[in-house]
């Protein structure tokens, strides 16, 4: 089976989808020409020609604007954020328009569109190139939100993104477009050929939304991670030899509650992990739901690792970054709890 | 034609004689601070290249005379905002060497204690609003400051850079608008280098003539060979003389030219090699400035004097932010809100 990056995964992706479905049209800054700044359009310009892959002007108010328009009279608009950081004059369309359309009109009208963006931090971009912002969209009702944290789901859950008959928040993070991070900056960079995960399918397959995937089985704790966590959750596993069960969730909306319910249940404590900042982040949302279904499981406190109550830092990146360390000691304190 | 542009032909023309638009002196000066951020940009490649400074680093190489030539136009108390490609503006406004490259290497010893990075730095002190990371997003901020200026009663100016990318943002226009409704005093400066990251000017603006683009709102505009500090400082010395008169908005468009990659990784795949070439060999401002203060009968020996001092300020810089400490694991929680009494 071949081997992808997440950049060739992601650009697979699309290529499969503009192939089979004349309604994709894929577009963004620098996204046609240049192909993207990530590389992860490279070629679909060429391929499928400037009508349905374009660069668009630096405004992203208009890019989900006009995707939401798009979407509503049956394209299948796949817009990008350079980087999410820049979504911010382009949320109101988001929250505004795109998640309201459907409810709004009763289901007259809807907006089946995704908007993919390079989120989270680990490559120095500081306050502007670096956040999470993923809990501003979960807390929006009528949009899913998606985070790959390997090629393998990247494709499939693009792919699924796309033919959903919703609006989809499609966030890459972008420390792990060439290669599995697992929270140690002082180690060699390992390339996505060495993951198992990096095996995708040549054409069209899905990733399901709404379903998590356990990516290491354990008895003691269940660790809640999406993105880049879930590699930092098996660092920090291996680290401290604590025999946590990792819940790679893959979709935040909706939410896979069962898997996360049958996993706490048998281990009776849990660990959310994210890269955002900690207060009111998805964690408290994640924290809430297991408090509610499994509080009688429970032996010990729920905790979370979670990136400081700050913007995000230029210098001191690894000092905010919730790296294997800080991982491994609430993994220590969970299971000693 | 914008109705600055057709005032300033006029100007040209009743004055007669071409008669040089600067004199020795500071034509020297404005040779000296455009050398010097070509210089000091060219270390931050260099210790970019040895992985000293980590992250986005915006070059300003090409563009010199830009911000030379309009910062030669200021007063105290006039201000300054732009984006992130910003290590020029803060040169030019006088801020030390030493802290803007101390906060490339995201020392203790940066302007902003290493928390803000190469597209984010300040100085109340020298009327510097920052270097901003998001594309455009100063470009509201600035109508601000002017807001300020005339609520005050002030005469001061602010300038605003952006560059043509940013010019299709939503809120530039929001601005102008509010600028020419309230009659801000605010020079908006488009630095035109013809290319927003990987995407040509024609390729993202409908708009063929960025000097218009606040026609609708009554906003004169000009266009200037921003490659040429003499030419910049001329049309700056207009707009800005416009704005201190209380007559609102001005807009310059820039032409000029980043000879580097939008940022440090940028395989400029969207234009040629000779491209950059040509613009570097027929149109360099600093090449172009020293021409011009040879016939103005400024020496060898004189510029070599230059030269030298220049690389020793570079010089200082790389080493001061070498040597400044990493900031202290506290410095992380510092500065998110005001900080209450313990």
């Amino acid at each position: 089976m071949p081997r992808r990056t997440m950049i060739e995964a992601i650009r697979d992706a699309l290529d499969v989808m503009m192939a089979r479905d004349p309604r994709v049209v894929v577009f963004g800054e620098d996204v046609g020409y240049f192909g993207g700044v990530f590389r992860c359009t490279e070629g679909l310009q060429r391929k499928y020609g400037p009508s349905r892959c374009f660069d668009t002007p630096i405004s992203e108010s208009g890019i989900v604007g006009a995707a939401v328009g798009m979407a509503a009279y049956g394209l299948r608009p796949v817009a990008e954020i350079q980087f999410a950081d820049y979504m911010y004059p382009g949320y109101d369309q988001i929250v505004s328009e795109a998640a309201r359309l459907r409810y709004r009109s009763a289901g007259e009208f809807t907006a089946p569109l995704v908007v993919r963006m390079p989120c989270g931090g680990g490559i120095f971009g500081g306050q502007t190139h670096s956040q999470s912002p993923e809990a501003l969209f979960t807390h929006v009702c009528g949009i899913k939100t998606v985070i790959p944290s390997n090629p393998h789901d990247a494709k499939g859950l693009l792919i699924a993104s796309i033919e959903d008959e919703d609006p989809v928040i499609f966030l890459e993070p972008k420390r792990l477009y060439n290669g599995p991070f697992d929270g140690h900056p002082e180690k060699p960079a390992v390339p996505w050929s060495r993951h198992p995960l990096s095996e995708t399918p040549e054409g069209h397959y899905t990733v399901p939304l709404g379903q998590a995937a356990v990516r290491r089985e354990g008895a003691a704790v269940t660790v809640l991670a999406y993105g880049t966590m879930v590699h930092v959750a098996e660092a920090a596993a291996e680290e401290t030899g604590v025999d946590a069960e990792i819940l790679d969730l893959r979709t935040l909306v909706p939410l896979d509650i069962d898997a996360i319910v049958r996993s706490v249940r048998k281990t009776g404590r849990c660990v959310i992990l994210h890269e955002a900042t900690r207060t009111s982040g998805f964690g408290a949302e994640l924290s809430a739901q297991v408090q509610e279904r499994c509080f009688w499981h429970l032996e010990a406190p729920i905790l979370r690792v979670t990136g400081w109550d700050t913007p995000y830092p230029h210098a001191q990146e690894w000092d905010y970054f919730p790296g294997a360390a800080r991982v491994g000691r609430a993994l220590r304190a969970a299971v000693e709890g | 034609m914008a109705q600055g542009a057709e005032s300033a032909t006029a100007r040209r023309r009743t004055r007669g004689t071409r008669e040089p638009a600067m004199g020795r002196e500071e034509l020297l000066q404005a040779y000296r601070d455009m050398l010097l951020i070509r210089r000091f940009e060219e270390k931050a490649g260099q210790l970019y290249g040895m992985g000293l400074i980590g992250g986005f680093c915006h070059l300003y190489i090409g563009q010199e005379a830009v911000v030379v030539g309009m910062q030669m136009c200021l007063e105290p108390g006039d201000q300054v905002i732009t984006s992130y490609r910003d290590h020029g503006h803060m040169l030019a406004c006088g801020m030390e060497a030493r802290g803007v490259m101390a906060e490339l290497t995201g020392r203790i010893g940066g302007y902003s204690k290493g928390k803000g990075g190469s597209m984010h730095m300040f100085s109340r002190e020298k009327g510097f609003y920052g270097g901003h990371g998001i594309v455009g997003a100063q470009v509201s901020l600035g109508t601000g400051l002017a807001f300020a200026n005339w609520y005050r009663g002030n005469d001061n100016v602010c300038l605003t850079y952006f560059g043509e990318g940013a010019s299709n943002q939503g809120q530039v226009y929001e601005s102008f608008n509010l600028a020419a409704l309230m009659k801000l005093p605010v020079v908006y400066i488009i630095e035109n280098n013809k290319y927003g990251m990987g995407t040509s000017v024609e390729r993202a603006s409908a708009s063929r003539d960025l000097s218009k683009n606040g026609a609708p709102w009554g906003i004169p505009g000009e266009q200037v060979n921003g490659m040429d500090v003499t030419a910049v400082k001329e049309a700056g010395e207009r707009a800005v003389a416009h704005c201190r008169e209380g007559k609102g908005p001005y807009l310059l468009e820039m032409k000029t030219y980043r000879y580097r990659g939008h940022s440090m990784s940028d395989p400029a795949k969207y234009r040629t090699r000779e491209e950059v070439q040509r613009m570097r060999e027929q149109s360099d401002p600093i090449e172009t400035a020293r021409r011009m203060l040879a016939e103005q009968g400024v020496g060898e020996a004189e510029l070599r004097k230059v030269d030298d001092e220049v690389k020793a300020i570079v010089q200082d810089a790389a080493d001061f932010a070498q040597q400044s400490p990493e900031p202290p694991e506290s410095e992380l929680w510092t500065d998110v809100l005001v900080e209450e009494a313990r």
